[in-house]
């Protein structure tokens, strides 16, 4: 077990090592002189030398990147061009936005589409499986920033109950930041839990043809309660697996939903950085992303070997 | 589903309790700005959303700009200027402090103009005060000023954002936390979200109506307009015209619609075959339909423009007329020039609205002509340096927002390559003229100068669209310069 | 066919995506008014005999617009399937056939492809190159290679077990021959299967990377553009955004229940095989 998580762990930071790289190395072919965009349009040459001076671009790309990463690893980000403060500080900000908002999306769309899909497989072949799998087939299908705009023309600007967008710190009022990820959580969530619902009702009705439940039923359990003791841990392997890859596609997808609800999410970061070409913040940005990513998927790996031992012996991942 | 219905109950529950924080109360405003500053200071960088956010508000001048672009007093209460336009000697208001509480006396003025002249200065706008020989404090409250050449801007350029009094002890944290002598100090700054001000007490002149005042960043326009209509934003200084009908009709809002000083430009490169050629850029302003373009882009809202000047401004002349819309003259003209069939060139776009869509309507107008544009949709900063720093372009929509900035024209090693002697001596006349009818008269030259040789489309002024709650009232209905200037805005019954 | 017959949500899927495709097809050589064809005189008409839908902000026909946007976002997501295919099905073979350290590779690099989403892959090319249409492909393009690596692999380790394989490999047959005679044909239906669900969810990516302005430009126009342009005019001219937004939901559930309908038709056991992806 030792071993495994090991491997795992050393598998993750070679990952995160590489894609540093990578992101750093596309990025410095960037066009676009981040000095010029700060000093603008009426700038001399000589000032913007001297701001290149000053911001340390003038050193060796493969310096700059040893530079980032080192300091990466004692969190300091380095210092935004154009916002004259540190990364990790403008980036920290932003996950307080980010992250409640990918965590209260899946957990909507797992209180919602889990419970939907035991339903639906109980009910299979019925009137309400059909009517569950249409509308997880049409939730999965409806672009989630147009279902965010139609939710905030009618719960913001129709009935008033919920703001249209924004955001105001967990620090000054809890319960207005809260207010404010309601809408667009949904927005998230909607595909997400369409997609745990089909994912959970397969994987139930997998499980149900299964040997263990026949053992179970011939025990004299009802099929209610045979799926329920035994089929719904064992589904659950597979709906692990795509909750993580869920989640860590929902901490991407927030970027999209953000324009909608005018967030000050990691999203718009990145995007007004990449428009005033500040490159690190553009860099740290994606890192971190991607380091949310990564985790996820390293945290679910664990996880299931937990759940099922067989996966930590042999090769398999 | 049962669990997303409860929570939406809590929420409304919570949005009822809560009404009175959340939406202003009668002495505190939200406004909805599309642009997010990089910082806030405004000596250290050109970017519009400065200003937008602290000009007038948080930062003053010696001089400041009313909303019709005249030059008023400010923190310097009168000034008298020597005979031969050299000496500017400025008194200065008492009883100033800055917002954390130390004085402004002549000292703040000198110390902000050597920074500004300061060889690491960062100021984006340091040619405007390339000509101030020195800098005096005379006593406290005398500061004067020497010019090594006369000049009939000075007096507006101090009045810019670029030109604010800072002061020493609070300069370095500007971009963070500004400090400065206006009727606002600055409270927080939420980053990507918004910029709270507060009415600053001891404020030496009237002070402001608002106790608060909140700039919220959105650059969507369906969420602006969902921000308008939920009442979660009180107004907005500029709201793209396309969704305007929204508003018309309600009474809860009112609608202003002003000018800028954006002069919006098919920039053309002259130094690049073909566009060196006098008889293709005729063909191209003959080939442009300026009703079509305003009504596409702007509503209807835009002034066209037939050369670089505002239509406000009262040295204006139309030169609209110059190049009528006539397509079947550009076909001919292009013949003229060599170009039976037409050519093929590269449209830039810049990340604004009025570019993007303009580059559309241009590509199909000029279509009809055989010239074939491919459309280039490029950021802001990729605009600087392809376009603005090494000339890498053919054509490109732009509007220049400076004021009074034909002399432009005058730097062939400015962007347009736009070398024409004659105009270079017109504008060093210009410069240095200070008579206002003589000066008008060069101006109305200038101006006929650029429309004849068509150095670039001139297409249209940019229009400034407020919306704002109907019960809000002081507000600048133009843009003479960049801010949005609350000291006189107010709520009404 | 008659197996087909009796799954009647693939005869749906296939008959309304086949319907969509055939219009993008169509919009190459016809399309009832020019998609560059701008006249702001007739912009915002509503719907008529002339134009169907109406006209857009530009003035342009909207039929003609969500025939050519519909174009641009199936060849997007279908080019995209071919990437991911055209890269991942061999990984996940050679995964596969040959074990060991050639496995270990293929499965580290798909991790490490999987640490990019989408959206994370279009910002930086975007930063790179700029926006363009050519981005959303290689971006959902090199999101779909692991996708189908992974698939493929899966598929392929289930059959090397069957008897056939170890008597091809008894045989005397190489790994390349098992790989191409024996693996990839046995697990054609299933990447068959796959390319119609990452079809799908290309289509919803490519909306999703336009609407923030990383996919397609203008004057070329998507689905996903046209919901962006339209967004800011809802509340004035609702059909602008309804009719390219129930285009997309339109197209997506055709292609996942002509994904779900193969999958029951060709192989009932494969069900389980193939993963949900999840992009944007």
């Amino acid at each position: 077990m030792t071993l495994f998580v090991l491997r795992r762990l050393l598998g993750f930071a070679v990952t995160l090592l590489l894609a540093a790289a990578v992101i750093f190395f596309l990025l410095d072919l960037l066009p676009g002189d981040p000095a010029q965009f700060i000093l603008g349009i009426n700038a001399t040459p000589e000032n913007v030398a001297q701001l290149r001076a000053q911001l340390g671009l003038d050193a060796p790309a493969w310096q700059r990147l040893f530079i980032w990463i080192w300091g990466m690893l004692q969190g300091d980000f380095g210092q935004s061009y154009t916002q004259n403060a540190p990364v990790a500080d403008l980036i920290g900000e932003r996950l307080w936005v980010t992250m409640p908002l990918a965590i209260l999306a899946m957990a909507i769309a797992i209180v919602v589409g889990l419970p939907l899909g035991i339903l639906a497989a109980r009910r299979r072949g019925k009137l309400l499986d059909t009517g569950i799998m249409v509308l997880a087939q049409t939730g999965i299908a409806i672009p989630n920033f147009w279902f965010g705009m139609l939710l905030a023309l009618l719960f913001a600007v129709t009935l008033r109950w919920l703001p249209p967008g924004g955001f105001t710190s967990w620090s000054e009022d809890p319960a207005a930041a809260m207010r404010a990820l309601v809408l667009p959580s949904l927005a998230l969530a909607l595909p997400q839990a369409s997609i745990l619902a089909r994912v959970m009702r397969t994987a139930l009705v997998d499980v149900q043809g299964q040997d263990f439940i026949r053992t179970a039923r011939a025990k004299g359990m009802t099929m209610g309660e045979a799926v329920w003791r035994h089929g719904v841990r064992n589904a659950l392997l597979p709906v692990l697996t795509v909750l993580g890859l869920q989640f860590a596609y929902l901490v991407a997808g927030t970027i999209i939903v953000e324009n909608v609800f005018y967030l000050p999410g990691l999203g718009r970061l990145i995007f007004t950085a990449i428009s005033q070409r500040d490159l690190i913040l553009v860099r740290g940005a994606t890192i971190v992303l991607i380091v949310a990513v990564t985790a996820t998927m390293l945290v679910i790996d664990l996880l299931y070997a937990l759940v099922d031992p067989r996966l930590r012996e042999g090769e398999q991942r | 589903m049962g669990k997303t219905i409860r929570v939406a109950g809590l929420a409304m529950a919570l949005v009822l309790g809560l009404a009175g924080v959340v939406y202003a109360a009668p002495s505190e405003i939200r406004i909805g700005v599309a642009l997010e500053p990089p910082v806030l200071d405004p000596t250290a960088g050109a970017a519009e959303a400065i200003d937008i956010v602290v000009y007038q508000n948080v930062f003053e001048g010696l001089t400041q700009i009313d909303q019709n672009g005249a030059v008023q007093p400010d923190l310097a209460e009168s000034w008298t200027i020597s005979a031969d336009g050299l000496t500017y000697t400025f008194k200065l208001q008492a009883d100033v402090t800055f917002h954390d509480g130390t004085s402004f006396d002549a000292d703040d003025v000198k110390y902000s103009f050597d920074r500004i002249k300061a060889p690491d200065s960062l100021n984006a706008h340091k040619e405007f005060f390339a000509d101030i020989e020195s800098v005096t404090v005379v006593d406290p409250l005398t500061v004067e000023i020497k010019l090594a050449k006369p000049s009939g801007q000075f007096l507006f350029d101090i009045g810019r954002g670029d030109a604010v009094i800072v002061a020493p002890e609070s300069s370095a944290n500007n971009a963070t936390d500004p400090i400065g002598t206006g009727p606002f100090s600055f409270v927080r700054w939420d980053k990507g979200s918004r910029v709270v001000l507060e009415r600053y007490e001891p404020y030496w002149g009237k002070k402001a109506a608002l106790s608060k005042a909140t700039y919220v960043f959105i650059s969507d326009t369906a969420a602006m307009t969902n921000a308008l209509l939920a009442g979660d934003i009180d107004g907005t200084n500029n709201f793209s015209a396309e969704a305007l009908d929204v508003f018309k009709a309600d009474p809860r809002f009112k609608i202003l619609v002003g000018t800028t000083e954006g002069e919006t430009l098919l920039s053309t490169n002259n130094k690049k075959p073909p566009f060196d050629n006098l008889k293709v850029r005729q063909a191209m302003a003959h080939a442009i339909d300026r009703k079509a373009l305003i009504d596409g882009v702007t509503y209807g809202y835009g002034v066209p423009i037939g050369s670089h000047f505002a239509p406000h401004h009262p040295y204006y002349v139309d030169l609209t007329n110059t190049y009528p819309y006539d397509p079947e003259l550009s076909k001919a003209l292009l013949a003229e020039a060599g170009y039976p069939d037409g050519f093929s060139a590269t449209l830039k776009l810049p990340p604004v609205a009025y570019a993007r869509i303009g580059g559309q309507i241009i590509a199909s107008q000029f279509a009809a002509i055989g010239i074939k544009l491919e459309l280039i949709n490029v950021e802001w900063a990729q605009w600087l340096e392809d376009v603005y720093a090494n000339h890498d372009f053919d054509l490109t929509i732009v509007s220049h927002v400076e004021p009074f900035d034909i002399g432009n024209y005058a730097n062939p090693n400015y962007y347009f390559g736009y070398d024409n002697p004659d105009f270079q001596a017109l504008i060093e006349t210009l410069n240095g003229t200070t008579d206002e009818v003589k000066r008008k008269v060069l101006a109305i030259e200038a101006q006929t100068i650029l429309a004849q040789d068509a150095v670039n489309g001139y297409l249209f002024e940019l229009p400034q669209i407020g919306v704002w709650n109907a019960k809000i009232e002081g507000q600048w209905q133009n843009a003479p310069i960049e801010g949005v200037v609350l000291k006189d805005v107010h709520w009404v019954d | 066919m008659r197996g087909a017959l009796r799954h009647p949500s693939l005869v749906l899927g296939l008959t309304a995506s086949g319907l969509f495709a055939v219009l993008a097809l169509v919009s190459l050589v016809w399309t009832p008014y020019a998609i560059a064809d701008i006249d702001i005189g007739r912009r915002f008409l509503g719907p008529s005999l002339n134009h169907w839908f109406g006209t857009d902000n530009l003035g342009r026909d909207m039929v003609s617009l969500i025939m050519s946007g519909t174009l641009t976002s199936f060849v997007v997501a279908a080019l995209a399937v071919g990437i991911g295919a055209g890269v991942g099905v061999p990984l996940g073979l050679a995964a596969a056939a040959w074990g060991g350290v050639v496995e270990w590779a293929v499965l580290r690099l798909s991790d490490f492809v999987f640490a990019f989403p989408a959206i994370i892959v279009a910002i930086l090319i975007t930063t790179l190159f700029g926006p363009s249409a050519i981005n959303a492909i290689l971006a959902i393009g090199i999101f779909n290679i692991p996708v189908f690596a992974r698939v493929a692999r899966g598929g392929a380790l289930s059959i090397k077990t069957l008897d056939f394989v170890a008597a091809a490999r008894l045989a005397g047959l190489g790994n390349w021959a098992i790989a191409f005679r024996h693996l990839l044909p046995n697990i054609a239906s299933l990447i068959i299967v796959q390319g119609t669900i990452q079809l799908s969810l290309g289509i919803l990516a490519e909306a999703g990377l336009s609407y923030i302005g990383l996919g397609t430009q203008p004057p070329a126009t998507s689905l996903g553009l046209l919901l962006r342009d339209a967004q800011s005019l809802f509340l004035l001219h609702p059909s602008l955004s309804l009719v390219p937004g129930l285009a997309i939901v339109i197209i997506v559930v055709a292609l996942n229940l002509a994904g779900d309908g193969l999958r029951d038709a060709i192989d009932p056991r494969l069900k389980q095989q193939g993963g949900t992806g999840v992009a944007s």
